[in-house]
C-alpha cells in the first residue's frame, strides 16, 4: 500500500471511530444506529489490522497514571491541612468548656477548670500566634469562597434580570418536571402551573390598567415611614433591654428570675419573630408585584436584623470597657497584695529567697475576663436562637397542623382553606436565617472558638429536623416566582453580613487590649503584638525589614492608588461589554422584525425605516405596475438598508410572488432602466415613465429606436 | 466478567453500550423493566433479536410517565410505527435519549417532536392549545389560551409564519435555564 493510501485509509478509519464514539448524540431510530455501528465496527477491525494497534494501548495507559497523579495531590494535602487545627481546637477545649459552663452554671468559674492559655502556648506549639492567624484566616477564606460562588453564579445565568424574552414560550415548554412520579406533587405542579401561566397573563393586561399615581406613591411613603419607626422602635428596645442586663449583672445572680438573665436574648429573638410578619402587613399598603415585594421584605428584615445586632454590639461594648476599667482596679489591688505578702515574707524569716505565694488556683484573685465574657453572650445568643427557631417550628408548624387537622371537623368555616391553614415553608425566611446565624458565628468565633463546633452541630441536628418538618406540617407553595435566578442575592447579603462582622472583630483586635489574665494574649499591650513578637524574635532579621518597609505608608499609599485605577478600568471595560452586548441585540431584534415584515407583506413597522422609504425620490410618479412577469430572480437591490422587499429567496418560500411585486415600492430606478440612447432626443420624457419590462435592470437593453 | 445473564449476547451488550448512554448493567436492568411490563409477551432470550413490540397502554403504566401530562406523545415520538407500540429497541432509545446524561441539542429535537402533535415537523397553534390544556387540565379559559398561545408565538416565531418551525424552537429553547433539568427521566 501506498503512503497516499494509508493516510487515506487512517483517516477514513478514524472518521469512522468518531461516528461510533458520536453514535449516542444522534437522533436516529435505535435499529439505524445498530446497523450504522455494526458498519462501522467491521471496517474499523478490518483496516486498522493493517495499520497496526497499540497506539490505543499506550493512550490508555497515560490515562491511568494521568488519574493516580492527580489523586496523588489532594490525598496528601489534606492531613497537612487540618493538623494545626486540630491541635488548637484540643488545646482551646478548657475555653470552651468554660464558656459553655459558664452560660449553664456561673459555679463553673470557681472550679478552676480554667486552664491558663498563656503557659501552654509557649512551651507547646505557637499557641497565640495560631489563634490569631486562624481567626483572620476565617475571615479570609471565607471571603474568597463567597466572592468566587459570586463570580460562578454571574457567569452561569445573570442576576434575575433578563426573564422578559422567553417568559410565555418557557412557561409552555420547560415548566413541567419530567421526573415527577407522585400523583399528589402532579397535582401541585398542574396547580402551580396553572396559577404562574395566570400570574402572566395579568402580568401582561396590567399595562392597561388605570392607576391613581398619587394614592399609591402616599402609601408607600406612609409604609416606609411606619417600617422606619418600627425598625427605630426595636433598636431602642435592645438598647434599654441590655442596660438593663447590666443592671442585673451588678445586683446578686440569685434574686434575679430566669426570665430576666436571659432578658435580652428573649427580646431579640423576640422581635425577629413578630417584626417580619408585620412587615409584610405593612408591605400589603404599597402593592408590589411579588418579586419586587419580596426584595422590599428582604432587605427589611435584613435591616431588622443588622439594626439589632448592632445595637447589641455597642450595648456590649459599654460592658467591656467597663471590665477594662475593673480589671486595672484589681490589677493594682493583686500588686498591693503581693508587695505585701514578700515583704511581710522577707521580713518575717529574714531571707530574700521568697517562694512563691501557695495558693490554691481555685482562690487566685482573677480579673473579669471581657474577652470570655463576650463569647458567653454570643454562645447565649446562638443558643437562644437555636431554641426560639426550633419552637416556632414546633408550634408554628406542627401545632398548628395538629390543630387545622383534627379541629376541622367541628369547625364553622373550613379551616385548611381558610384562616390558619397549614404553613408553607418559609424559603427566604429561612435562608435569611441561616445567613445571620453564619454572620454571629464570623462574629463570635474569634472569642468562644466552640460555637464553631456548636453551631455544626445545630446545623445538623435543625436539618434533619426541618426536613421532617416540612415533609409533616406544610404545604407547596401558590406562587412559584424566586428573588433571584442565580442565588447572587443572598450570596451579596452573605458578603454584606461578613463584612460587617469582620468590623467589630478587627476593631478590638487593633484597639482593645486583651485581659491581662486570661487568653492566649494575655500580657501584650494589643493583641497583633503576637506578630510583631514573633517577626522580630524567630524570623531572620531581613523579613522584619522586609515587614517594616511594606509597612510603610509611602508604600501603601502608591498601592491603594494603583488598586482604585485598576477597579476603574475594570469597570469601564465592563461598561463597554455591555453596551456591546446591547448594541447586538438590537441588532438581532432588528433583523428580525424585518424578517417578519417582509414575510407578512406589511410595510416597515420601524420608523427610521418608514421615514427613510418616505425619502426616495420619484416614489409617487410610478404607475401602478402591471403583473406579466415576476422580477429576474437576481435583481439586486442597491438602496442600502431596504434590502428584504426583493430577495431571491423570496421565491424559495412559495409565497404569491405576484401579490409581492405588486405591494412593494417598485424599484425606483426603474424610470432609469434604459441605458441612455442615441443622442437623437431626451430619452424617455416623450415616452413617460416606462411600464412593465422597464423594471429591474435593463435586461432587455436599450431599447432600439 | 463473571456474567450468567443469558439475556443478550456479548456483541448485542456492546452495542446497546455504544449506542446509547447506558451501561451493561443499566441495559440488563431495562430488559427486566421492559419484561415486567407484559411478561406473557416477552422473551426472556432476547439473543436472538425477536420483534416483540409492547402496546401504549402497557407503556404508559410506568411510574416514570405515569403522572407526566405528555406520555402518549413521548412513546408515540419514539415508536416505529407512530402509534406508541414500543420495540425494546425503541424502549432502550427512549431511555437513554431522556437520560441525565444525554446531550442538549438531542434532547432539543425529541422536544420538538413530542410537541409536535399533528407530526407536520412545526408547532402551530393547534399544537400549542393542545399543549396548554394538558399542562392547565383544562383550567384555564378559551380567551386566556388563546391570548397564551399568541405570545408564545410571537415570542419565538423568527421567521413569521405563524407556527414554530425547529430553529425557531431551537433559538428559543437553548436559552432557557430549566430545560435541562426539568426535561429528564431517570430510569
Amino acid at each position: 500500500m501506498s503512503e497516499g493510501e494509508m493516510a487515506a485509509l487512517k483517516e477514513e478509519v478514524e472518521e469512522k471511530k468518531k461516528v461510533i464514539a458520536t453514535l449516542r448524540n444522534q437522533p436516529w431510530r435505535m435499529k439505524k444506529r445498530l446497523v450504522v455501528l455494526k458498519e462501522a465496527q467491521e471496517f474499523v477491525e478490518k483496516f486498522e489490522g493493517a495499520l497496526g494497534k497499540g497506539k490505543g494501548r499506550k493512550l490508555y495507559a497515560y490515562k491511568v497514571m494521568m488519574t493516580k497523579i492527580l489523586m496523588g495531590l489532594p490525598y496528601g494535602s489534606i492531613p497537612r491541612k487540618t493538623v494545626p487545627r486540630e491541635e488548637q481546637e484540643t488545646a482551646m477545649d478548657y475555653s470552651v468548656l468554660f464558656d459553655f459552663g459558664g452560660y449553664c452554671k456561673y459555679s463553673f468559674l470557681f472550679y478552676g477548670y480554667y486552664n491558663n492559655e498563656p503557659t501552654i502556648g509557649v512551651l507547646k506549639f505557637r499557641l497565640p500566634l495560631s489563634y490569631l492567624l486562624v481567626g483572620v484566616g476565617i475571615f479570609g477564606y471565607s471571603l474568597m469562597v463567597v466572592i468566587r460562588t459570586m463570580a460562578r453564579n454571574a457567569n452561569e445565568g445573570g442576576d434575575g434580570g433578563e426573564e422578559g424574552d422567553f417568559t410565555f414560550s418557557w412557561k409552555m415548554f420547560t415548566s413541567w418536571d419530567y421526573l415527577i412520579g407522585n400523583p399528589e406533587t402532579a397535582d401541585n405542579k398542574y396547580a402551580s402551573i396553572t396559577t404562574s401561566f395566570k400570574e402572566s397573563i395579568v402580568d401582561e393586561q396590567e399595562n392597561q390598567k388605570d392607576e391613581n399615581i398619587h394614592l399609591r406613591r402616599f402609601l408607600r411613603v406612609l409604609a416606609n415611614f411606619l417600617i422606619v419607626s418600627c425598625l427605630g422602635g426595636s433598636g431602642y428596645l435592645i438598647y434599654f433591654v441590655v442596660k438593663r442586663s447590666q443592671e442585673f449583672a451588678n445586683m446578686k445572680k440569685d434574686n434575679l428570675s430566669w426570665f430576666e438573665k436571659n432578658e435580652v436574648e428573649f427580646v431579640m429573638s423576640l422581635l425577629g419573630l413578630v417584626c417580619p410578619p408585620l412587615f409584610e402587613t405593612i408591605a400589603e399598603l404599597e402593592d408590589y408585584h411579588p418579586r419586587i415585594a419580596l426584595k422590599w421584605q428582604l432587605g427589611r428584615i435584613f435591616a431588622l436584623f443588622l439594626g439589632n445586632l448592632y445595637t447589641f454590639l455597642f450595648a456590649l461594648f459599654d460592658e467591656v470597657t467597663a471590665k477594662l476599667e475593673s480589671e486595672k482596679v484589681i490589677k493594682n489591688s493583686t500588686e498591693w497584695v503581693l508587695n505585701q505578702y514578700y515583704s511581710n515574707y522577707s521580713s518575717f524569716y529574714n531571707t530574700t529567697d521568697v517562694p512563691p505565694p501557695a495558693v490554691h488556683p481555685s482562690d487566685v484573685i482573677r480579673g473579669p475576663c471581657w474577652e470570655t465574657g463576650v463569647g458567653i453572650e454570643f454562645v447565649k445568643l446562638i443558643v437562644s436562637d437555636i431554641q426560639v427557631t426550633y419552637l416556632t417550628i414546633l408550634i408554628g408548624d406542627f401545632v398548628r397542623a395538629v390543630i387545622v387537622r383534627f379541629l376541622n371537623y367541628c369547625w364553622c368555616w373550613d379551616l385548611e382553606a381558610g384562616f390558619p391553614s397549614y404553613g408553607e415553608f418559609d424559603i427566604s425566611g429561612n435562608v435569611l436565617g441561616l445567613i445571620f446565624n453564619q454572620g454571629m458565628i464570623w462574629m463570635g468565633a474569634f472569642y468562644a472558638p466552640g460555637l464553631v463546633g456548636l453551631n455544626v452541630l445545630r446545623l445538623l441536628s435543625s436539618m434533619y429536623y426541618q426536613c421532617w418538618a416540612v415533609m409533616c406540617c406544610n404545604v407547596p407553595h401558590e406562587r412559584v416566582f424566586k428573588a433571584s435566578r442565580s442565588n447572587n442575592f443572598y450570596m451579596g447579603l452573605l458578603l454584606l453580613v461578613l463584612f460587617l462582622s469582620l468590623l467589630p472583630v478587627v476593631y478590638t483586635i487593633m484597639t482593645l487590649s486583651p485581659s491581662f489574665d486570661c487568653g492566649p494574649f494575655s500580657g501584650q499591650e494589643k493583641m497583633y503584638d503576637v506578630i510583631m513578637e514573633t517577626i522580630e524574635k524567630d524570623l531572620p532579621a531581613f523579613i522584619g525589614n522586609l515587614f517594616s518597609y511594606a509597612t510603610n505608608p509611602g508604600l501603601i499609599l502608591p498601592a491603594v492608588l494603583l488598586m482604585v485605577l485598576a477597579l476603574y478600568y475594570l469597570n469601564a471595560v465592563s461598561k463597554a461589554y455591555q453596551q456591546a452586548n446591547t448594541d447586538l441585540k438590537k441588532k438581532m431584534q432588528m433583523a428580525r422584525d424585518e424578517e417578519k415584515n417582509r414575510r407578512n407583506n406589511k410595510d416597515s413597522t420601524n420608523q427610521v425605516m418608514k421615514d427613510l422609504e418616505d425619502l426616495l425620490p420619484n416614489k409617487s410618479l410610478i404607475p401602478p405596475p402591471t403583473e406579466e412577469e415576476p422580477p429576474p430572480p437576481d435583481v439586486v437591490i442597491e438602496k442600502g438598508s431596504k434590502s428584504p422587499k426583493m430577495k431571491p429567496g423570496a421565491a424559495a418560500k412559495g409565497v404569491n410572488l405576484q401579490k409581492d411585486v405588486s405591494l412593494a415600492a417598485p424599484n425606483p430606478r426603474a424610470p432609469v432602466t434604459r441605458a441612455p440612447g442615441p443622442r437623437k432626443g431626451p430619452p424617455g420624457n416623450a415616452r413617460g415613465p416606462q411600464p412593465g419590462p422597464g423594471r429591474g435592470r435593463g435586461r432587455g437593453g436599450p431599447p432600439r429606436h | 466478567m463473571g456474567n450468567k445473564q443469558t439475556t443478550f449476547t456479548d456483541e448485542q451488550l456492546e452495542a446497546y453500550q455504544d449506542c446509547t448512554f447506558f451501561t451493561r448493567k443499566e441495559v440488563l436492568r431495562l430488559h427486566g423493566r421492559y419484561r415486567e411490563l407484559a411478561p406473557h409477551l416477552v422473551p426472556l432470550d432476547f439473543t436472538n433479536n425477536p420483534d416483540i413490540k409492547v402496546p401504549l397502554t402497557l407503556i404508559v403504566t410506568m411510574p416514570e410517565l405515569k403522572e407526566n401530562p405528555f406520555r402518549d406523545r413521548i412513546v408515540e415520538t419514539f415508536s416505529e410505527d407512530g402509534h406508541g407500540n414500543l420495540s425494546f429497541n425503541d424502549f432502550v432509545d427512549m431511555f437513554s435519549a431522556l437520560c441525565e446524561t444525554s446531550p442538549r441539542e438531542l434532547k432539543t429535537i425529541y422536544a420538538f417532536k413530542i410537541y409536535d402533535f399533528n407530526r407536520d415537523n412545526f408547532i402551530c397553534k393547534e399544537d400549542l392549545r393542545k399543549t396548554l390544556n394538558k399542562l392547565t387540565k383544562g383550567e384555564l379559559t378559551p380567551e386566556e389560551v388563546t391570548l397564551v398561545c399568541d405570545k408564545a408565538v410571537e415570542e419565538a416565531d423568527l421567521d413569521g409564519d405563524s407556527k414554530l418551525s425547529f430553529s425557531d424552537f431551537e433559538n428559543m429553547i437553548s436559552k432557557a435555564p430549566d430545560f435541562l433539568s426539568n426535561f429528564h427521566i431517570r430510569i
